[in-house]
């Protein structure tokens, strides 16, 4: 289940809620992605005022279906959940969410990783950051695809 | 009619989001587009020149620049992905 909102979401429902659907599962990951102060090597910039998040509406579901896809093929997954918000976005916020349940729990971590390592990389999501100084749009980091690359391995 | 779509730092830089076109017979691929496009603009030369590295996404999946176009096709450039 996929959702692109600007709404903020519940950890509590969203656990309960993947819970429920997982029938027989004996793990459940979650990971929580939060908006940071300061981003890369943009610490000059001062704290981060805002984030605001861009999309290519239609492409994003698209590639999120196919991320899931990828994971359910590859682990014995029983549910899961991807939500991703969009638009302006302050320091600690939550800005993303990934649930994974299976019978056990390297599915269930692995799984969760690789959705998240695949989302940052190949989803198309933008950051924008404004500061004191500056308003500029965050780079991508060679280590997300570094982090990537390792799942292509056996 | 081709659609083309500016996302992100591309389309702050070329101060648009969205056009059309009417493809061209001798545009067939990506590059070609980016060649026309760039003939008529310098600001879109200066971008797809530029060191930054431009992503093309055609029908919302990522391909390369020898891809080849067709009418009614949706085009899409984009800065590397920065989400998650």
């Amino acid at each position: 289940m996929i959702s692109i909102q600007n709404e903020d979401f519940s950890l509590n429902d969203e656990y309960s809620a993947i819970r429920s659907r997982a029938g027989d599962a004996g793990a459940i990951v979650t990971f929580t992605g939060l908006v940071r102060e300061i981003y890369g090597d943009n610490s000059a910039a001062g704290a981060v005022q805002s984030l605001t998040l861009e999309h290519y509406p239609g492409m994003t579901e698209k590639c999120l279906q196919d991320i899931q896809k990828k994971a359910e093929d590859r682990w014995p997954l029983l549910a899961t959940r991807i939500i991703h918000r969009v638009g302006e976005l302050h320091s600690h916020d939550q800005i993303v969410l990934v649930a994974t349940a299976s019978a056990h729990r390297h599915a269930a971590f692995e799984s969760a990783e690789f959705i998240m390592d695949y989302l940052k990389s190949e989803a198309p999501f933008w950051k924008k950051q404004k500061s004191a100084n500056e308003t500029s749009w965050i780079e991508s980091r060679a280590s997300d695809k570094t982090a990537l690359d390792r799942w292509q391995k056996p | 009619m081709l659609t083309i779509q500016y996302f992100a730092s591309i389309r702050e830089a070329l101060s648009r989001s969205e056009e059309e076109l009417l493809l061209p017979v001798d545009v067939t691929s990506v590059q070609a587009l980016i060649d026309h496009l760039g003939a008529n603009n310098a600001k879109f030369a200066a971008v797809f020149n530029g060191d930054k590295k431009v992503l093309v996404a055609v029908n919302q999946t990522i391909v390369d620049r020898k891809h080849s176009l067709s009418e009614n096709d949706e085009v899409a450039f984009f800065p590397p992905m920065t989400g998650g």
